[in-house]
Formats: structure tokens, sequence, C-alpha cells
């Protein structure tokens, strides 16, 4: 066995209770990074879950024209078939049409501009949680037809309530006028201004009549049961689509582009945060060496006289450190993986998060991410930044001359 | 060629703005095989002396040279590469590490020597036996004595096969049934191994031993003899 490892090992435990409390500060840090770390990587998957969720979900068909304009003629020809067939070949959650138009809506008081989309009652609600959100009346159903619903806002501005009469006029695809009159059957509450201002939803059918639409739409929205899956549904939603056709197949990110922005975002707050929790536990270590290093000053002029090179004494507190790093590292892994893995069972939570998550129609508990980069990411991190901490206390030790070190008192 | 060659050595401290006189021109030659004290009242430069010529101390005129080698012409590795092969330190005390065992301690210096494990084991049980401590390789020195202490530190200047060992003061902190029996140690390897051994002392006892008497007063060499050993009675 090499002396100088059991010599590096029994210096650590020349003050146990120094030792311990250096690897309890690493211990703490590394398993406060994995909770973190696996805790934000999982709410990421909420976050995404829950914005593709509202409306816009994990996939959709369109025209390839139709994102960047919106046109009411960038249709999806037999959308409803089209819808059908893919309800058939993806193992999706859901699968649904839609047709959207603008359109100008007036209640006996009132008008404003809105847009109209058409959805089929049946299948909506496995796409969208907006259906899930009716604050007064119903939602629509498979058998209705001149029926609508309007979100919260749009409601009190144009003073309606279910029961009441709303008139719309736009265009219809051919360039005529279209126009109708539904009832309200429903107001929806997504608690989000900007959806509950625009949004007001008629069955697929009665859309596609008032529109002059025919068998076309704008949209096959799918869920998924886990955003893993979306790539491969993609590739299956693509061989689906008729060549002569120019659809195309987005998603969740090209439908969604400000999400993995914000993510970005947050992900660089974050950083800075776990960059200054690395930093107060790197300088306690370096704080641990140089003490250890200043206190064995007599002991290390007796080595230099014995002949050992300033670097055997540096490499031996880098060896020390070392040891001292790795405890903290295994120790870290395995607490911060015990913890993960029961969290990432039992879910996470906080006070009056699942409350709100019941309002707004959303997963209530944070499942955090059981990854191999969520679980070593911030351990490995510290471990590194530990390791650097020796290298101050080491270097310090090619300024020692024996004669004077061995002067200092033991 | 002589072990040690000093040629008008000086050595000045700085002190605030004072200057201390450690070595004062001193001029010394020993032959391989020498027993030698460097004797003299505290303060008088032995210390520094060896220091010098242990090459753990630069100093500031004069030339010494070690096993044929000019220290003044070695760089800093080559200083300690000669303290590692061919000289061999006793200090007054704390000259050991005190988390490795009596024989970790002995092996220490071999294994950064290079040799391979079952050889420094061997040697290192070898010279624990030749100085008296068969038994006690597993003890840590905080579970010696002061006396074996020294002898597991003797034992270790030994061990790596120096030609000259460099001892300050080493029975200082010792009663005198132990430093007698540390001196007769000593003596041992100077006739069985014909190790050259520069003992500093203020201890007449300890002086007894030599056959050649270096006195230094204020830094200066002030008498040079040989002389017949006398060892110390073990009361
Ligand atoms: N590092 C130092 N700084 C200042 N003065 C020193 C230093 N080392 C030795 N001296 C002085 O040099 C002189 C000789 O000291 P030293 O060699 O230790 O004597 P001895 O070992 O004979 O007692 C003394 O006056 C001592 O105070
Ligand atoms: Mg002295």
């Amino acid at each position: 066995m090499n002396l100088t490892w059991v010599l590096a090992w029994r210096n650590l435990w020349r003050h146990r209770r120094r030792t311990w409390l250096t690897v309890g500060a690493m211990l703490f840090c590394n398993v406060l990074l994995v909770f973190l770390i696996s805790l934000q990587l999982g709410s990421y998957q909420v976050m995404i879950d829950n914005s593709l969720a509202l409306f816009s979900g994990h996939l959709q068909v369109q025209q390839a024209d139709y994102r960047a304009d919106q046109r009411l003629r960038d249709t999806v020809p037999q959308v409803t078939a089209l819808a059908e067939e893919m309800r058939g070949q993806l193992d999706a959650v859901g699968v649904a049409a839609r047709g959207q138009a603008f359109a100008l809506a007036s209640s006996e008081e009132r008008s404003f501009g809105i847009q109209i989309t058409g959805v089929q009652p049946a299948y909506e609600p496995l796409v969208s949680s907006l259906p899930g959100l009716v604050a007064q009346g119903r939602y629509l159903q498979p058998d209705d037809s001149d029926a609508i619903v309007v979100g919260a806002v749009l409601a009190r501005n144009l003073r309606v309530a279910p029961g009441d009469a709303l008139t719309f006029i736009g265009s219809g695809r051919d360039g005529s006028i279209a126009a109708g009159i539904a009832t309200v059957v429903g107001i929806l509450d997504s608690g989000i201004p900007e959806v509950d201002r625009g949004m007001a939803q008629v069955p697929l059918a009665w859309f596609q009549d008032v529109f002059a639409m025919g068998e076309a739409g704008h949209a096959v929205v799918v869920r998924m049961a886990h955003l893993e899956q979306v790539q491969a549904a993609v590739a299956t939603t693509r061989g689906l689509l008729p060549a002569e056709e120019n659809l195309a197949v987005l998603d969740w990110d090209a439908l969604q582009p400000g999400l993995r922005q914000a993510i970005q975002s947050d992900m660089a707050s974050a950083w800075f945060m776990y960059a200054v929790l690395i930093l107060l536990v790197a300088f306690s270590v370096l704080n641990t060496q140089l003490m250890s290093v200043m206190e064995r000053t007599h002991e290390f002029g007796v080595m230099l006289a014995l002949g050992l090179g300033p670097g055997r004494l540096a490499r031996l507190v880098a060896m020390e450190t070392m040891l001292l790093s790795l405890l903290g590292l295994a120790l870290g892994l395995l607490c911060g993986a015990l913890l993960v893995a029961y969290l990432s069972v039992a879910g996470f939570t906080y006070p009056g998060m699942e409350e709100l998550a019941a309002r707004f129609n959303m997963a209530g508990r944070i499942y955090p991410e059981f990854s191999v980069v969520a679980l070593t990411w911030g351990p490995l991190v510290v471990f590194v930044f530990c390791l650097l901490a020796a290298i101050y206390p080491a270097l310090s030790l090619f300024r020692l001359a024996p004669v004077s070190a061995m002067r200092a008192a033991r | 060629m002589s072990a040690v060659v000093c040629e008008a050595v000086c050595r000045t401290f700085h002190q605030g703005d004072a200057l201390i006189t450690g070595l004062d021109h001193v001029s010394l030659e020993i032959q391989p095989g020498e027993f030698l004290c460097l004797s003299g009242p505290s303060g008088s430069g032995k210390t520094t002396l060896l220091n010098a010529i242990g090459a753990l101390d630069t100093p500031d005129g004069g030339e010494i040279t070690v096993g044929g080698q000019r220290l003044g012409s070695l760089s800093r590795a080559e200083l300690a590469e000669l303290r590692l092969r061919r000289i061999g330190f006793v200090f007054q005390a704390y000259n050991l590490i005190p988390v490795l065992t009596a024989r970790e301690n002995v092996e220490f210096v071999m294994q950064v020597q290079g040799l391979s494990a079952a050889r420094r084991r061997a040697v290192a049980d070898e010279m624990l036996a030749a100085v008296g401590l068969a038994g006690l390789e597993e003890r840590r020195p905080a579970q010696l004595s002061g006396g074996q202490q020294q002898r597991v530190a003797v034992a270790r200047a030994v061990a790596s096969g120096p030609d000259l060992v460099l001892a300050d003061e080493p029975t200082a902190n010792l009663d005198s049934h132990s430093s007698a029996h540390l001196m007769d140690l000593f003596e041992q390897l100077n006739g069985e191994r014909g190790v050259t051994f520069v003992i500093a002392t203020h201890d007449p006892g300890v002086m007894g031993y030599a056959r050649r008497l270096v006195r230094m007063l204020d830094g200066r060499v002030v008498a040079d003899e040989a002389q017949t050993p006398q060892r110390m009675a073990h009361e």
C-alpha cells in the first residue's frame, strides 16, 4: 500500500470534527443541488405540460403557411378524416380537429373582435384543459349546433351570460360574408386574461358551415402522454400526410417558441445561485485545507529536511483534499439519490400549490426528474471546485523554507 | 575525499535593524567515519552550522562541500535529493510524523527514495530491531517514550543509507539513562556502518562520546581537538 495515501487518509482524521464539518458542508450542498436540479428539470416538464395542455397541444398539423399569417384559406383538407386516421395510428391521449377564424362578435350592447375556434366537442377536452375550466353553464356537447362558449373576460365585456344570443360577422373562405347567431351555453375562465379576453369556441361542423369551409379545417391538435413521445409522434404523423398537400407538422417548440426561452432564462438565474452555493463550499474546503497546512508547518519542515521536495508535500495536500472531496461526493450522491428517488415516486408539493393547480386544471405535484444528469451534475462540479480549492494551500508549500518551518511552534 | 568541508562560512541574520552573527568565518574539515561533537553554549552557532552543512539553509559567505558536491552550485531540487540520499537528520524533538507508526515513519523516506514495499519493510524492521525497538513497530509516536521516539528518528536517519548523520541536540529532551542509550546507539552505528556523525550538544555527557570535539563561541570555532571517548554511566 502506498504510504502517501495512508498518510493523506490519516491526516484527514487528525481533526475529526473539522473534517466532518467540511464533509457535512459538501454533503449539504450536494444534496441541495441534486434536489434543486431534479426539481428544476421536473418543474420544466410541468411548466411545458401545463402550458401546452391549455390549448396548443404537443404537436399540430397545419397548412405550411398557416402559422405565419393565419389566413383562412390556408387549410387542412378533410380535417376530421385526417384526425380520425391519426387517432388510429398514434398512441396519443387525444387527437382533435379545429378550425379558426376572426370575427366581430356582438351582443345586444357591444361588439368585440374575437378569434372563434371550431372544435370537436367529443375530442377537444382530450387535447386541451380549457373545456375543464367552465365557470358558468357547460361546455359544448357533441350534438350541439349553434352553441358557443366564451372566455370570462369576453363575456364580461359583451355583458352576456349563458342563454344569451351572440351574433358574429366575418368573411368566409370563399370571400363571402360569414354571419351566424349562436347561443352562449358556457363561460370559460382560464385565469389568464389574454386567453379569456378573445376566446370563443363553437362546434366544428357548424363553424365549417358558417365560414364556408366545406370539409376543411386549420389544425389537427395532438396531445401525448409524455413529452418524450413527441418526436416519434411527429415522425409517424409526417408519414400519414398526403404528399400533394402542403402540410406541416409542428412540434411544441415551434408552436410556443417563448417556452424554451423562458426555461433558458430561468436556468441562467438558477445556475447563478448554484454557482454561489458551490463557491461557498469550495471556500470552506479552502479554509480547512489552509488551516490544516498552516498548523503542520513544523511537520512539513521536518519532511523538507528529510529530502522531500515541496512538490511532494503539495501532492500530499492535493491527495488529502481529494479524499475529503470524494467523501463529500460519495455521501452527496447517495443521500441525493435516495431523496430524489423518494420524491420522484411521492411527488413534491408546497402549501397552496395543489389548490392552485386544481383551480387551473393543472398537475398539482412536481415529480423531480430522476436522471443521471440531475443526480451527478451538481456533486461533480462541487467535487471539481473543492479540488481546485487545494491549489492555494498546496502552492503555499513552495514558499516554505525548511529552517524557518521547523522553527515554527508545533 | 573529505565528508564535509567548510571554508570561511558566514551567516548573518537580520532581526529588525539589528544584524546577528550566526556563523563567522567557520572553516572545518570532517573525514568519512568521524564521530564529532559540536559543543558550545546556547546561541554559539551550532544549529546554524548544522543547517548549513545539511543544506537546509544557505550561508551568505564561504563554501560548503558535502561528499564532494559544492552546495552553492546545486539547485533546490538537487539539494533536496542530496538530503534524501546522503544525509540523515535527527532533531531535538518532534522528528516523527505523528499519524504514522514507528515502522511507517522509517519506511516513509525509503518510499520517497523509490524502494520496493517488501524491501523497505525488511530494512525498517531490521533498523528498528537494531535500535532496540523490536516489537514496537506498530506503535504511533504518541505511544512511545521520548527516548524511544528519538531512536525511531535514528532508525529513520540511518535506514535511508546516508554517509552523514547530523544530530542537533538529540538528547536535550531525554533523561540521562535514555541519553546514554541513544549515544551508545550512535557510537555503535558509527562503528558498524562507518556513517559519519556530527552531533551538536551542550551536554558534557554527550561530548564525552566524541572522538573529536569542536568548540564554538559567538559563531566561531574556538577549539578543535581529538579526544579519547568516554561513555556515560547507565544509572
Ligand atoms: N532565523 C534566525 N533569525 C535570527 N537570528 C537567528 C536565527 N537563527 C539563529 N539566529 C541567531 O544566531 C545565533 C546562533 O544561533 P544557533 O545556531 O541557533 O545557536 P545554538 O544552536 O548554538 O544554540 C543566535 O544568536 C541566534 O539567536
Ligand atoms: Mg541549537
